[in-house]
């Protein structure tokens, strides 16, 4: 969600932002995605309304790095673009408009307006009524103003006396007034008057902020200024008296952009951690908008809450964010370290590191630590509030280790009863502990559980690094460096230790149903090895640089993600037969971080024997860079729709008239497709659900045109899904995002088609393709029905 | 959006005793009364009527004192040896003791020489009581024998001698007028019924029996020698229970006046209450020297403990208190609570939504406006730094989180900086308080380590806190030798474990509670 500034609409009734390739309009009122504006492949830099058409919005992207439109010239507007030949250097141009607003647009004739700009948008800005441009670099301002030609440099001293960084880093010009302000790396803001003339320009100074001013706006009658930055707190300096000034701290993260509606009411921030806060003048929050958030680092991995099925990760800094998948949204984010966060760099801040659910997510378990000079660590035992519907906190532990905690687990026993409940953290300090339920019998106690440590275990003074429950509970699995240990877990005693050396063990599962009695472990030299439990030998061993271990909770199922040679390829396996079920090799050039099987609600029939592993659970990832993906069987259309309104379908209902026009169509469509190949055609005679619904729903219950006409075009449009991901990367990206119905850019989920590898490798790629002319057919077929909907 | 977070002060649970309903209750005591009587006191006994007078027998004679008089009231003294085991009638109008020359004295109340005498048995008496019906007298005797006297003819009905050694206790079930209870030497008690030539029940304690104690229901007997136990009598005599929390021979047993609370006095000075339905003990009373008997008044108003060196302990109830005081705070008007608030806003109204004021503590204050410096020192305030230190140190750790807690510390005078390290010195050794203390400490020394020399008070400020630390690295190198140690005979004791469980499964039915001897 970030990129560029985020813009209200006329009337501040809907708020545009980009977001990857997508331009996403929300309403303000109610914070829901309304709609979803494609068009660009690559990342959209920049979004404005065009000035004079209040319905037009004009967006920019790849290569062009800002833009701006301006009342005043009506035909043209200005954009950032790098300077040919040279890299690191940027030109702001202005552009002329042809009068067809269509889709792309080809820009012929440019004029450079200045030279050496900064690239982010942020660095340059116009002036009351578009009569001059300001623009910063480093540590210098220039203004060029249009009529007279003019341009006027000024600079300041890279540092000054007092050690202050006098690097700008933005500029707002003043909407009525010739006054410019700008922000500084120091947390200063200056506003520069009189500066038509080259040596008699004056500025004053504010300052508030003790780090980067990030961005500057100013109100709509320039009455005020807000400043936003990595305090995250937005500022609102009154013009008028110098030292007056509001604040609306707490934002949760640093303010990458501020901006306000036209008639003023609104404000709206933009964050570094994905999301959108709109703001009430009178500085009131309002609304946030918020997708999955962005934590600095992931490092609770991804956890899967068997109450809601949400996916659970480090979010805020010290809150855990619970994310429904199925609708895109942050269902709530709990706050585990309870302490107040300082927005200020350098600082060693509490923060969680590891996360446990119980089996019916009863109870949560946490650690949170802090490294300075010494270890703060605490492990925490939340515990699920049937009435308040939220996690209330049982048990604090400080320092329940004496180094850091490397895994945690519970005893994953499907019973009620509370005192087989049992948690297992092992950690750094070469021991691991167990943690059992007390129940205190006086009836005056406060609360009556609480949990304490009932063992203590070690082997041999090696660190333990994992530990993993059997399926039954009976056994554990505790792996210190280079040997794993069995325990019972009845009497602690060590039933067997397994060894595969060389290499320390770097993640170990027990197999589940029919595959309990083996275990699994992959070790950082690079194998994979399975011990059967019950002669206490090795069965199998594999040699896979194995990075992600992951058992599917509903199926013998285990999904090891390895990583070679810059790649990252998915193995599925039972853990009885040394040969995988599924092979994606190379899907993923990022490395994995986490993975975690996400159960269905409903399991999915699934044809292919292939992906029979993906039908009670999905498999999702994130990756280094924290973007999230999925492995799919579905076409995407089937994904759409889905995630769409769940709309009723009764084979019994009645033609509509409009599903007889729409059917008549289809039937046109499928009949000129005829010739694109066997598999196309028979891929619309399996009739996508889509259509098929649309067909089925009676026009009353129908969702507007606009919403339902792209997935029908989609559902048209299969010819592109034969191609692999490799052929064309951008496309399918593109494609799976629609698919997703994603509303922030780092969920783009990569799709992995059913008809992705194997039939490719086996029939060859020119089946597959189509030629230039007929995908050249395809897309004016599309345009043309986008066309459509507007005249709707 | 999210508002300020105020600081956590991390609980620590509480060391120590648990404070419960029962502490409170036995604790409502006010400081004792201690009456010196000429001999060890072997019985107290209360009086079932009002004003419960009570009647104390040590040496050769039988006090009865009034409810608060620290003096005797009444004296019977005709004895000539020592007299045992004064006990009042169910009315309250008699008493009959027994004596070392085996004659057995009945008393009024209100005369002064014995109504009648029984005599009969050979040796001394060391106990009798009255059975239910109000006319018979039950016995025993250190001739191994137990009687029963008729009151009105003075004679004796019958004589069972089924002990095989001194029977020192006995009690009479209130229930049925026939059956009483005696507890001997021979580690046997017997349970006797008038009806019948000889005893209808012996149970087996397996230690010389000090004191028996039937519950008023009379389903459940309570002995007591080496250990106290619990029998069931319903069950023919079946051991429910074995309380096994005094490391010497317990001598008197008691219920309180509920019946909810057995009590327990021994020869190791402690007096143990346990609940009846747990036998759990609740709660304990030290005393300074062995005790021999015990008294527990109606309502649980008086306990009084009489000990071999002839002192009596009386501990009165503290009235109790009332609750005028919180009454007295006048409570805001009505009106002002309501005032504005029943407002009902119009449709054209604009609603302007007040935030509700959330109380903050002072260093929250300063804390949420970055006024580090001066949250350190609300924090130095007298009645935080010494009643609640883990305030203090708790907001160390977050000035320290935050960055700031060197600044906060610098810039301080000679006298802020002796309070500072005063803190430090008396608290760095409170292993909650100590990493966060370190710190503070060497930031401390760090900053001041200039100024060293120049103020005679700072100077013996840091001497105290090396003297502190000194200390504290000797004990824990000590604890350390102590572990080891430690370790070691847990080595050696791990092959004998196993035998010692398997001890355990085989006497498994009878659930013996192995509590902490000195709780």
């Amino acid at each position: 969600m970030h990129g560029a500034r985020a813009v209200f609409s006329v009337g501040a009734r809907f708020l545009l932002c980009a977001s990857g390739d997508f331009v996403k309009m929300y309403s303000v009122a109610t914070e829901e995605l309304v709609q979803l504006l494609r068009g660009h492949s690559d990342l959209v830099t920049g979004v404005q309304l065009a000035p004079h058409n209040r319905l037009q919005t004009f967006t920019v992207g790849y290569q062009l790095l800002a833009l701006y439109a301006l009342p005043s010239s009506e035909d043209s507007v200005f954009v950032i673009i790098p300077k040919s030949g040279e890299r690191d250097t940027f030109q702001l141009v202005s552009v002329k408009l042809t009068k067809a607003a269509g889709q792309d647009m080809e820009a012929k004739e440019l004029s450079v307006v200045l030279e050496g700009v900064d690239a982010s948008p942020k660095c340059t800005a116009f002036g009351r009524e578009g009569e001059y441009v300001a623009s910063v670099k480093d540590v210098n301002l220039q203004v060029y103003f249009f009529k007279q030609k003019q341009l006027n440099r000024f600079s300041l001293r890279a540092t000054n006396k007092k050690g202050g960084n006098n690097v700008f880093t933005c500029v707002a010009c003043h909407p009525q007034e010739d006054c410019i302000a700008t922000g500084h790396a120091d947390g200063k803001i200056r506003l520069w008057r009189n500066f038509n003339h080259k040596k008699e320009y004056t500025f004053s100074t504010l300052h508030w902020h003790h780090d980067k001013v990030l961005d500057l706006a100013f109100s709509l009658e320039g009455t005020s200024l807000l400043s936003g930055g990595v305090e995250s707190v937005l500022v609102q300096w009154h013009c008028g008296s110098d030292c007056k000034r509001d604040f609306l701290p707490r934002l949760g993260s640093a303010i990458e952009y501020v901006s306000i509606s036209s008639d003023g009411t609104f404000y709206c921030t933009s964050h570094t951690d994905n999301r959108i806060t709109i703001i009430n003048s009178n500085l009131r929050f309002s609304k946030t908008i918020q997708g999955l958030i962005k934590a600095r680092d992931v490092k609770t991995g991804l956890v899967v809450d068997p109450r809601t099925k949400a996916l659970v990760l480090n979010g805020e800094p010290g809150h855990l964010q619970f994310y429904c998948l199925q609708s895109d949204k942050q269902l709530y984010s709990l706050d585990i370290v309870q302490q107040e966060y300082i927005h200020q760099a350098g600082l060693n801040q509490s923060d969680l590191v590891r996360v446990a659910f119980s089996a019916q997510g009863k109870w949560l378990a946490t650690v949170e630590e802090r490294e300075e000079t010494d270890l703060e660590l605490q492990l925490k035992l939340w515990f699920f509030d049937e009435e308040t519907q939220s996690f209330k906190l049982n048990t604090r532990i400080s320092m329940p280790h004496e180094d850091h905690i490397t895994a945690m687990c519970f005893r994953d026993t499907d019973e009620m009863e509370d005192d087989s409940l049992m948690l297992v953290t092992t950690g750094r300090d070469c021991v691991f502990k167990v943690w059992v339920i007390l129940e205190d019998t006086d009836p005056e106690a406060q609360q009556s559980l609480s949990w304490s440590c009932d063992f203590v275990g070690s082997y041999h003074s090696y660190q333990a690094t994992n530990c993993c429950f059997s399926e039954d509970g009976s056994l554990l699995a505790v792996s210190f460096e280079e040997t794993v240990t069995v325990w019972d877990s009845s009497t602690w005693d060590l039933k067997c230790t397994f060894c595969h050396p060389p290499g320390k063990i770097r993640s170990i599962c027990f197999g589940r149903l029919t595959c309990s009695k083996y275990l699994i472990g992959a070790t950082d030299h690079g194998f994979l090895c399975c011990w059967n439990l019950l002669s206490c030998a090795l069965e199998w061993s594999a040699h896979l640089n194995v990075v992600v271990l992951q058992p599917d909770p509903l199926s013998e199922h285990i999904a090891a993600v390895s990583w070679l040679f810059k790649e990252s390829s998915l193995f599925v396996f039972k853990p009885n037969e040394a040969r995988p079920i599924c092979i994606q090799r190379k899907f993923c050039k990022e490395r994995i971080q986490f993975a975690a099987f996400v159960p269905r609600d409903v399991p999915e029939t699934i044809g292919s024997e292939k992906y029979l592993w993906l039908r009670r659970s999905q498999l999702f990832f994130l990756t280094d860079t924290q973007e999230l993906m999925t492995v799919s069987t579905k076409s995407a259309q089937e994904r759409l729709t889905l995630s769409s309104k769940q709309l009723a379908v009764e084979e019994s209902l009645p033609v509509t008239p409009f599903s007889l026009l729409l059917g008549k169509h289809r039937h046109q469509q499928s009949q000129g497709d005829v010739d694109l190949g066997k598999i196309v055609h028979h891929h619309h005679e399996q009739d996508s659900p889509a259509v098929k619904e649309l067909l089925h729903t009676p026009a009353h219950v129908l969702p507007s045109a606009s919403f339902l006409c792209p997935i029908f075009i989609n559902s048209l449009l299969v010819s592109k899904e034969n191609k692999s991901t490799e052929e064309t990367p951008d496309e399918v990206e593109m494609e799976s995002e629609e698919a997703e119905d994603d509303s922030d850019e780092e969920n783009s989920v990569t799709e992995m088609k059913q008809e992705d590898k194997m039939p490719l490798e086996s029939l060859g790629e020119t089946t597959h393709r189509l030629s230039k002319s007929e995908e050249k057919e395809l897309r004016k077929i599309r345009k043309v029905d986008y066309s459509w909907i507007s005249v709707f | 959006m999210a508002s300020y977070k105020p600081v956590v002060i991390p609980a620590v649970p509480k060391l120590g005793e648990k404070i419960t309903q029962d502490t409170l209750y036995w604790r409502g005591y006010k400081t004792p009364v201690q009456i010196k009587e000429f001999g060890a006191i072997n019985k107290i006994d209360f009086s079932p009527v009002p004003p419960y007078n009570y009647a104390v027998t040590a040496s050769s004679r039988v006090h009865i004192y009034g409810r608060y008089s620290q003096e005797p009231i009444k004296t019977f003294s005709r004895f000539k040896d020592a007299a045992y085991c004064a006990t009042y009638r169910d009315d309250g109008k008699l008493l009959v003791a027994g004596s070392e020359e085996g004659s057995i004295r009945l008393f009024d109340i209100s005369g002064r020489a014995p109504l009648r005498q029984f005599d009969g048995h050979t040796k001394a008496v060391h106990v009798v009581g009255f059975l239910s019906d109000k006319y018979r007298i039950f016995s025993g005797g250190d001739d191994y024998s137990s009687s029963l006297w008729d009151i009105p003819s003075a004679t004796e009905i019958v004589s069972y001698s089924e002990h095989s050694d001194y029977v020192r206790c006995g009690c009479a079930s209130k229930l049925n007028g026939d059956v009483f209870i005696t507890g001997s030497y021979d580690h046997t008690v017997k349970v006797f019924d008038a009806r019948t030539k000889s005893s209808v029940m012996t149970i087996e304690h397996g230690h010389p029996v000090e004191s028996v104690l039937l519950f008023p229901s009379g389903g459940l007997l309570v002995s007591a020698g080496r250990y106290v136990k619990v029998w069931d009598v319903l069950k023919g005599g079946q051991l429910l229970v074995s309380l096994k929390n005094h490391h010497k021979t317990v001598t008197c047993l008691c219920l309180n006046s509920s019946g909810q609370r057995l009590l327990s006095g021994s020869l190791d000075r402690h007096v143990k209450i346990y609940s009846t339905t747990s036998y759990k003990v609740v709660h304990s009373f030290n005393y300074a020297t062995s005790i021999l008997s015990l008294a527990l008044s109606p309502e649980d108003e008086t306990i009084i403990v009489g000990m071999t060196n002839g002192v009596l302990n009386v501990k009165h109830r503290k009235p109790e208190e009332s609750k005028e005081k919180s009454q007295k705070k006048r409570q805001p008007a009505y009106r002002t609570y309501v005032k504005g608030r029943n407002y009902m806003p119009k449709q054209e109204d604009f609603f302007v939504s007040k935030p509700g004021r959330c109380i903050m503590r002072k260093y929250d204050k300063l804390l949420k406006s970055f006024q580090s410096s001066k949250a350190l020192d609300a924090v130095l305030e007298p009645h935080i730094r010494l009643y609640t230190p883990e305030v203090t140190v708790a907001v160390m750790q977050e000035l320290n989180r935050r960055g700031t807690l060197r600044s906060a510390l610098a810039g301080r005078d000679e006298k802020q900086i002796s309070l500072l390290l005063t803190f430090v010195t008396r608290r760095v050794i409170e292993p909650r308080f100590t990493p966060v203390l370190i710190t503070v400490a060497d930031m401390i020394t760090d900053i001041y380590q200039p100024v060293v020399g120049q103020s005679a008070l700072v100077d013996k400020q840091f001497l105290r806190l090396q003297e502190a630390i000194g200390r504290e690295i000797d004990y824990q190198e000590e604890l350390l030798e102590v572990l080891g140690m430690m370790d070691a005979l847990f080595a050696t004791l791990t092959e004998k474990r196993a035998t010692y469980l398997e001890e355990n499964k085989s006497n498994g039915l009878t659930k013996t509670l192995d509590q902490d001897i000195s709780i």
